[in-house]
């Protein structure tokens, strides 16, 4: 799956974007974002608060019970402030 | 109609644009939101949007489709700006043409109050001490909250 960062959750990250093959057993949100925190410290800052995440899946916002796939688009940022 | 651009707009050009012969718009309302220093005693120098491209226009395509179904619009305009601004740059411009005024005045209301809570835009304010990314505010989310209550 195609993982995309924006705003401080792509700079604290330092990468905009990657590819990633989950094990399975990641097949929500929720799941994604358990494993992700253990790829190391920058993503255990950036993702151990969910409250402070949205995400996307496929370009719309989903909460973290969503089922995710192999082919899905998912994308963290923090609350927009646009306008 | 929505449009998602690094460019500055001329209001006035789009608002003649957005009405020209249709003579059943009897009223037009429009909302600029513009770069503020909000960061006193500290100078914003200047201010960075970026945005998610892709879902930013499903996201304003989705608001703008609700405000048409909610209320009886003749023409409607999102056009929102990312990139570097400067202060007293416009950032935003969301217009609303109906044949009469409530209509408009509401649409566009709804409109800057949704997009600002759903459009995937974030702010990086840079300033002399270096950049920081604005906070989401409770506020805005009240904002947006009131039109779905109603």
């Amino acid at each position: 799956m195609k993982l995309l960062y924006f705003a401080w959750v792509r700079t604290n990250l330092g990468v905009s974007e990657e590819s990633v093959d989950v094990p399975s057993g990641i097949n929500d949100v929720r799941t994604l974002l358990n494993w992700l925190i253990n790829r190391g410290e920058s993503y255990k800052a950036a993702f151990s608060d969910p409250s402070l995440i949205r995400v996307a899946v496929n370009q719309e916002y989903v909460d973290l019970d969503h089922a995710i796939t192999a082919g899905d688009e998912i994308a963290f940022f923090p609350p927009v402030t646009g306008g | 109609m929505i449009r998602v651009q690094q460019e500055d707009f001329d209001m006035g050009m789009e608002l003649a644009k957005l009405t020209k012969n249709n003579y059943k718009i009897g009223g037009l309302t429009s909302f600029v939101g513009l770069v503020r220093d909000i960061t006193a005693p500290e100078k914003i120098s200047s201010m960075t949007l970026e945005h998610y491209p892709g879902m930013t226009e499903k996201q304003l395509e989705h608001i703008d489709s609700i405000a048409h179904q909610r209320w009886h619009l003749e023409a409607s305009l999102i056009i929102h700006r990312y990139g570097k601004l400067d202060l007293g740059d416009q950032i935003v411009l969301v217009a609303c043409a109906s044949a009469h005024r409530e209509e408009a005045f509401e649409a566009c209301h709804f409109l800057i109050d949704w997009l600002k809570t759903k459009a995937p835009f974030w702010k990086l304010e840079e300033t002399a001490s270096g950049s920081k990314w604005v906070e989401a505010i409770h506020a805005d989310k009240d904002a947006a909250d009131r039109w779905s209550s109603e």
